[in-house]
């Protein structure tokens, strides 16, 4: 079975699945889900960029799509003030401090020759630079922490637009991205993935525990958003009258008091509908964006340079590539779009949650969705990132729906009738690893595997 | 004079004391990493999770035990479960083993493909473990709880500062060292140990010599399941049992496994010490210790803490990247590809 058949009937699967979800569940379930799918296709694309073209090993998709959540509040959270004035002259100190050791740092170990006497040169730099930096950053954020720290006790962000973060984010998780790849990238695969996952675990811990910036565990709620607000459609009137005229079907049997509660309901329900649909429209065209571009560079010289250092680094070298560069550039791009995603992500959940970044759901999730899809095609990350969120939410449902059904005979009261219940939502777990070892072992190379063209000769 | 004493007995008691029975802790789960790394030759990500499960049994068996009254007098019931959680983890070990690493073993896949083998257990794993006792936090630590009490020490010695030795750190600076030397004799004098370094050494060599590697592999994923169980249990009765907290010490025991030298088992115990002791030194306020230290003029005005508790994870992951990045081969020279 060629590739595009396989995608039309994986695609028309997922649509009917999604269907079934609205019709049983509600419409409103069926989106929530569709929006999240959407985000997660995107962060699988970034995986893939990695693993599936260049073979680079990262496990560190959480600590990328953490920045990306973090740049979605900078850039749209409003500044406070008050908290700049309190902590912003020591803040400028303790960078400038910092600023200074690294320098000096980079200079010693450029200038001096491996040896005790650059560690003698070292050590007391980095002391007194510590201590000196702590002194103006412990009195920087204990001022800020300090100003009204129910609702602020931090600096704020830009207050622009969260759209714009997008892109930040996409450029913050690049930034980082290249210190750790300048870094990380010359070491064996599995150590990559240790390193990359330990980096993404100190980003996490960053960010939960450094206030002044991002509140830590007391999170940032209330984020502004792209789309409207429900309440305020609810007043709208052009949305009033298009609920009416799109359902003048079930209005039309109704008049008087009961027509005019019966649209307020409608519009009600609409209303949620129509701002998932919003969110919908603008993470599909970024996936839509992202996923053109992604195919154009596996499809370029670019993209055949790629899987060529990816299948024999060593050869590809003789031809005069630069893998190192490459791995890094690639590197860059792949945590770019999951940082993109990230923001995405915080944009969609409307509150930055530091406390709720976790491995499992954040970094080896995305991995399953790369591996089940097929490593190398971007378009089977994309019905990955479908079929695995798809089966991530819907597994506690059926989990339930399954474990009520099978012990039916128990007494409503037993114990393990009880302690099964509440398990059941554990089972997507489970499921995850049993249907990533299943496809990994039957058929490696996931549902949509990787194409190569070759000319004809 | 009293003062260095009381000085001493504060470091003793928050640092040295927790440090050493952390440190053996994560020396045993290392000791499983390092094994499977230099005999299978993949960084195992299922192994905190193993861990787990283990101790999940012994947390069972205990409870069982305790429901019909057996207990172990003043030491911790968990010790009679541990031989029945062992032996659920290695039979667990080796149905994964069989069902899932045989297969790439066979077609000789790369490590790549064996982590994320790997990675799907972790998630199998973590499913089975939080659905038969759930995400919860779970003691089970019974019998003495102390072996001399901060009170008792005090009155003893008539300093300042008390030394409190918890059973649970006893018994498991005891265990772990009883299972560090069964462990070196095992590799160092039996037939089955030599081979498994020969094996590790040099795999080809290793078959020609009609070593079987089926049975070698079998007795590594055997011990390493004993040892993420013992590890398990010790930590849980020192702190608690929580999935996602086990699930968490992965990277600490990755970090002391590379640290040391990975596929080195002497490395691996020397890492798990060091990870561990600056884990708990770097996250210390030396504020008092130095107030004892220091004449009152010159007492320091902050808590003297290098980093904030709340950074303890990240210490070793920090020292981790440092290794990795400045000595690859890890302190004692383990052996990178």
């Amino acid at each position: 079975m060629s590739n595009s058949v396989r995608a039309t009937i994986a695609f028309s699967i997922m649509a009917a699945l999604f269907a079934t979800v609205g019709f049983g569940q509600s419409w409103s379930v069926a989106l929530a889900i569709f929006n999240l799918c959407l985000i997660s296709s995107i962060m699988a694309l970034g995986v893939n960029i990695q693993w599936g073209y260049a073979g680079l090993f990262n496990v560190g998709t959480m600590g990328f799509a953490a920045l990306g959540g973090m740049a979605a509040m900078l850039v749209s959270k409003s500044p406070v003030p008050e908290a700049w004035t309190a902590g912003g002259s020591n803040l400028f100190f303790a960078a400038l401090v910092a600023v200074a050791v690294l320098i000096s740092i980079v200079m010693i170990v450029r200038r001096m020759g491996k040896g005790p006497l650059r560690a003698i040169a070292l050590t007391p730099i980095i002391i007194v630079g510590y201590f000196a930096f702590r002194y103006f950053f412990d009195q920087a954020s204990n001022d800020i922490e300090a100003f009204n720290p129910a609702v602020s006790g931090y600096l704020g962000g830009l207050g622009l637009p969260i759209l714009f973060s997008w892109i930040v984010g996409g450029l913050f998780a690049a930034g980082a991205a290249w210190l750790v790849g300048r870094i990380a990238l010359g070491l064996r695969s599995d150590y990559l993935a240790i390193a990359t996952l330990g980096i993404s675990e100190i980003i996490i811990a960053i960010m939960k525990n450094e206030d002044w910036l991002t509140r830590g565990v007391k999170n940032v709620a209330g984020l502004p958003r792209p789309v409207p607000y429900e309440v305020n459609l609810q007043e709208t009137e052009w949305f009033i009258s298009m609920i009416e005229s799109l359902r003048s079907g079930t209005l039309s049997s109704l008049s008087g008091d009961e027509r005019t509660s019966m649209l307020r309901t409608l519009v009600m329900e609409s209303s949620g509908i129509f701002v998932k649909l919003c969110y919908a429209g603008l993470f599909a065209t970024v996936l839509i964006i992202i996923l053109t571009l992604s195919v154009k560079a596996l499809n370029s010289p670019w993209g055949r340079m790629m899987r060529a250092i990816r299948d024999n680094e060593i050869a590809a070298g003789a031809m005069g590539k630069n893998v190192t560069k490459r791995h890094l550039q690639v590197f860059v791009l792949g945590s770019a779009v999951v940082g993109i995603a990230g923001a995405m992500l915080t944009t969609l959940d409307g509150q930055l949650t530091p406390g709720t970044y976790n491995p499992l759901r954040y970094t080896f999730l995305i991995w399953v969705m790369v591996i089940v899809g097929g490593s190398g095609n971007n378009l089977g990350s994309v019905l990955g990132g479908f079929i695995i969120w798809f089966v991530w939410i819907e597994a506690e449902p059926v989990g339930v729906w399954l474990i009520d059904a099978a012990t039916n005979w128990m007494d409503e009261s037993s114990p393990l009738r009880l302690h099964l219940m509440e398990s059941a939502q554990h089972m997507r777990l489970f499921t995850m690893g049993l249907v990533l070892l299943l496809v990994m072992r039957f058929n490696p190379g996931g549902i949509l595997p990787e194409v190569i063209k070759r000319e004809r000769k | 004079m009293t003062d260095t004493l009381n000085a001493l007995v504060l470091f003793s008691n928050f640092v040295l004391v927790p440090g050493i029975a952390y440190g053996s802790q994560l020396a045993l789960g290392a000791l499983g990493v390092t094994m499977i790394y230099s005999i299978l030759r993949f960084a195992n990500f299922a192994h905190s999770d193993m861990m787990a499960f283990g101790t999940m049994v012994t947390v069972l068996v205990t409870w069982w035990l305790q429901s019909i009254g057996v207990s172990f007098g003043p030491l911790p019931t968990a010790l009679l479960a541990l031989p029945f959680a062992i032996a659920a983890a290695v039979v667990m070990s080796l149905l994964i083993d069989k069902s899932v690493y045989q297969f790439y073993r066979k077609k000789r896949s790369s490590p790549a493909i064996f982590v994320i083998a790997s990675i799907g257990v972790m998630f199998l794993l973590n499913g089975i473990v939080r659905f038969i006792i759930g995400p919860n936090d779970q003691r089970f630590a019974d019998g003495e709880r102390f072996i001399i009490k901060a009170r008792a020490f005090k009155k003893m010695t008539g300093l300042d500062e008390g030394l409190a030795i918890k059973t649970s750190q006893c018994i498991t600076v005891v265990v772990a060292i009883l299972i560090v030397v069964a462990l070196f004799w095992f590799l160092q004098k039996t037939r089955t140990g030599k081979a498994m370094r020969a094996y590790s050494d040099n795999e080809d060599l290793a078959l020609l010599s009609g070593i079987n590697p089926e049975r070698v592999v079998m007795v590594t994923w055997i011990i390493t399941a004993a040892l993420a169980t013992i590890a398990g249990t010790l930590y849980g009765l020192d702190k608690s049992f929580k999935p996602f907290t086990y699930f968490q010490l992965l990277l600490p025991f990755f970090a002391s496994a590379i640290v040391g030298g990975i596929g080195n088992p002497v490395g691996a115990i020397v890492g798990g010490f060091v990870i561990a002791f600056s884990e708990v030194m770097i996250t210390y306020a030396y504020k008092k210790f130095f107030m004892y230290l220091l004449p009152e003029s010159m007492a320091p005005d902050g808590m003297i803490q290098l980093l904030s508790t709340d950074y303890k994870f990240a210490v070793s992951f920090i020292i981790l990247v440092i290794v990795l990045l400045v000595k690859p081969t890890g302190l004692m020279k383990g052996k990178v590809v």
